[in-house]
C-alpha cells in the first residue's frame, strides 16, 4: 500500500511538470474537454432531472405532519442536490464513466507500447497524457455539477406540477428559503477534489498496467472502485472540515 | 556510433544480460540476433533507455546515456527514431498526425513545412493517399511503414527497430528490410535492428551481434555467418528446414 502511494506520488510529480510544448498541451485540453466533459453532459442531465424529481416526490409523500409546511419539499430538494447529490453522486457516476475511460485508454496505450514510443521520443508521457485530463476534469466538473443542481431542481418542480403533491409557489418558496451561499462553495470544493481523484487515480492505474487486455480491463475496474472509495472517504473528511 | 560496454541486467534472480560489450557503427545496419529469451530485446531497451542496466555504460557518439538524469537523456532521445514491434502508432491520431507528432513536439516548423515533411516521409516509405486513415484502417505492413516514416520524420541520427518483420508475410518483410537498409545509407544513420528472422540477417546484416543466454557470443557480418564454426550460432542459423536444405 505504501509502495503504491509512493508510486502515485512520483507519477504526480511527473504529471505536474511544465508541458513540453504549449500549443500541443492546449490542443490536448480541447480534445479532453470534448471527450471527458461535453460527452458527459447527457448522462448527468438525465440522472439529475430524475433524481430531483424523485427527491421531491419522496419528501412530499413523507411529510405527514400538518405542522411542516409544504415549502419544505423545495428546501429539501435544494439542500439534497447542492450538498450531496450533485457533487458526490454525480462524481461517483463520473468515476464510472470517465474513470474507466481514462484507465482503459492509457492502459491500452501502455500495453501497445504507445507510452514507450512517447518516452523514447523524449516526451514526458505522464505529463502529456494525464495532465490535460486532470486539468479538464477540475475545470469542467464544477460546470457539470452546477448544471446538475439546476436540472435537479427543475426535475423536482416538474414532479410537483405533474403529481400535484406540492403547489409551484410553495416549491419555489422552499428553493429560495434559508439559503446559505457557502453550501455552493462547499459543493464546488468537493467537486474539484473529486475531479482530481477521478482523473489522477484512473490515470495512475492505467499508466502502471503491465500485461495485456485482461490487465487493462482489471485496471479499468480498479479505477472505478478506487476512485469511488476515495470519493466517499474524502466526502466524509471534507464534510467534517467544512461544515462542522 | 553507439558504444555498449559491459552491460549487465538482472530481473530478480534471472541474469538476462552478462557483460555485453559491442559497438553499433554509423551508416551501417547493425543487427542483434538470437533465440527468444537470449536478451536481445532487453539489450535494445537498455539502448533506448526504457530499461536501466545494473552495470555498464552506453554512449551515443561519446555522450553517456545510461545512468544519467532523465533530462540529460532527453536531448539524445530527440535524436532517436524507434520502430516498435507492433508499430506503436497512436490510435487516436491518423497517419498524418502520427508522422507529424515529433515535428509538433520538437520543431518550430510552420504547418506547411510540417505537411511537406510528412508527405516526403510517407512518399519515402511508398505510402501515398493514406494521410487521413487511422491505424485501425491500414494493414500490418502499412503500419510498419508509417512507423518508419514517423521514426525518420525528425531526421534522427539513430534508428532502432524491434523485430520489424514480425507478423508480416515474406514479401512485405523484404520490403521493410530493404527500406530500413536504404534509409540507413541515405541518412547515414546508426541503425540497430533486433531480429530473429534469417532472411533479414542475410539481406541487411552489415554487422551482426549474436546473443546467447545473455552473453555476446559472436560478432560478424552476413557473409561470415554462414561459414561460422560457432556451434550455438550454427544451431540458430540452421534451425529451420529451409536453411538446412540450403546448406546441403
Amino acid at each position: 500500500m505504501i509502495k503504491l502511494l509512493g508510486e502515485y506520488l512520483i507519477l504526480l510529480y511527473e504529471i505536474f511538470k511544465r508541458p513540453d510544448k504549449g500549443p500541443v498541451f492546449r490542443r490536448q485540453l480541447l480534445v479532453e474537454f470534448i471527450g471527458l466533459g461535453v460527452d458527459s453532459i447527457g448522462i448527468v442531465a438525465i440522472i439529475s432531472v430524475f433524481t430531483g424529481a424523485i427527491v421531491a416526490i419522496q419528501t412530499a409523500t413523507n411529510i405527514d405532519s400538518p405542522l411542516i409546511p409544504l415549502m419544505m419539499v423545495g428546501f429539501t430538494t435544494r439542500q439534497m442536490m447542492v450538498l450531496e447529490f450533485s457533487p458526490t453522486m454525480i462524481s461517483l457516476i463520473l468515476a464510472g464513466k470517465v474513470g474507466s475511460r481514462i484507465a482503459s485508454e492509457i492502459g491500452t496505450m501502455r500495453v501497445t507500447e504507445q507510452i514507450d514510443a512517447l518516452r523514447v521520443m523524449g516526451v514526458n508521457p505522464a505529463n502529456y497524457l494525464i495532465l490535460p485530463k486532470i486539468t479538464v476534469s477540475m475545470l469542467f466538473n464544477p460546470v457539470l455539477i452546477v448544471f446538475s443542481i439546476v436540472l435537479g431542481l427543475w426535475g423536482g418542480l416538474i414532479a410537483c406540477v405533474v403529481t400535484g403533491l406540492v403547489a409551484t409557489p410553495d416549491y419555489i418558496a422552499g428553493l429560495r428559503g434559508w439559503f446559505d451561499p457557502f453550501t455552493i462553495t462547499y459543493a464546488m470544493i468537493k467537486t474539484v477534489v473529486f475531479a482530481f481523484i477521478i482523473a489522477s487515480v484512473s490515470g495512475f492505474l492505467g499508466f502502471t498496467v503491465e500485461g495485456g487486455s485482461v490487465e487493462v480491463g482489471r485496471a479499468s475496474t480498479k479505477a472505478v472502485v478506487a476512485s469511488s472509495i476515495l470519493i466517499i472517504f474524502f466526502d466524509l473528511i471534507l464534510t467534517q472540515l467544512l461544515l462542522v | 556510433m553507439i558504444l555498449v560496454e559491459n552491460i549487465c541486467k538482472t530481473f530478480g534472480e534471472n541474469q538476462v544480460l552478462e557483460n555485453v560489450s559491442t559497438r553499433f557503427e554509423k551508416g551501417k545496419t547493425n543487427l542483434i540476433i538470437g533465440q527468444s529469451g537470449s536478451g536481445k530485446t532487453v539489450l535494445m531497451k537498455c539502448c533506448i533507455g526504457l530499461i536501466e542496466p545494473n552495470q555498464g555504460v552506453i554512449s551515443f557518439d561519446n555522450r553517456p546515456f545510461s545512468s544519467v538524469s532523465e533530462r540529460s537523456k532527453r536531448s539524445i532521445r530527440k535524436e532517436m527514431g524507434v520502430l516498435f514491434q507492433g508499430g506503436a502508432l497512436f490510435d487516436s491520431m491518423n497517419v498524418e498526425q502520427n508522422v507529424m507528432f515529433p515535428l509538433n513536439m520538437f520543431t518550430e516548423m510552420s504547418l506547411d513545412e510540417k505537411l511537406d515533411r510528412v508527405n516526403f516521409c510517407l512518399k519515402r516509405v511508398n505510402l501515398i493517399n493514406v494521410n487521413h486513415l487511422y491505424p485501425s484502417e491500414i494493414s500490418g505492413g502499412m503500419m510498419k511503414r508509417v512507423a518508419i516514416a514517423r521514426a525518420i520524420s525528425n531526421s534522427p541520427k539513430y534508428l532502432f527497430c524491434d523485430e520489424p518483420n514480425s507478423g508480416l508475410d515474406p514479401k512485405t518483410a523484404e520490403v521493410i528490410d530493404q527500406l530500413i537498409s536504404e534509409i540507413t545509407e541515405e541518412y547515414n544513420m546508426t541503425t540497430v535492428v533486433n531480429t530473429h528472422d534469417m532472411n533479414s540477417v542475410l539481406q541487411i546484416g552489415q554487422s551482426i551481434n549474436f546473443l546467447y543466454k545473455g552473453k555476446l557470443w559472436w560478432t560478424g557480418d552476413k557473409h561470415s555467418i554462414l561459414n561460422t564454426d560457432n556451434q550455438e550460432l550454427k544451431d540458430f542459423v540452421f534451425s529451420t528446414e529451409l536453411t538446412r536444405r540450403l546448406r546441403k
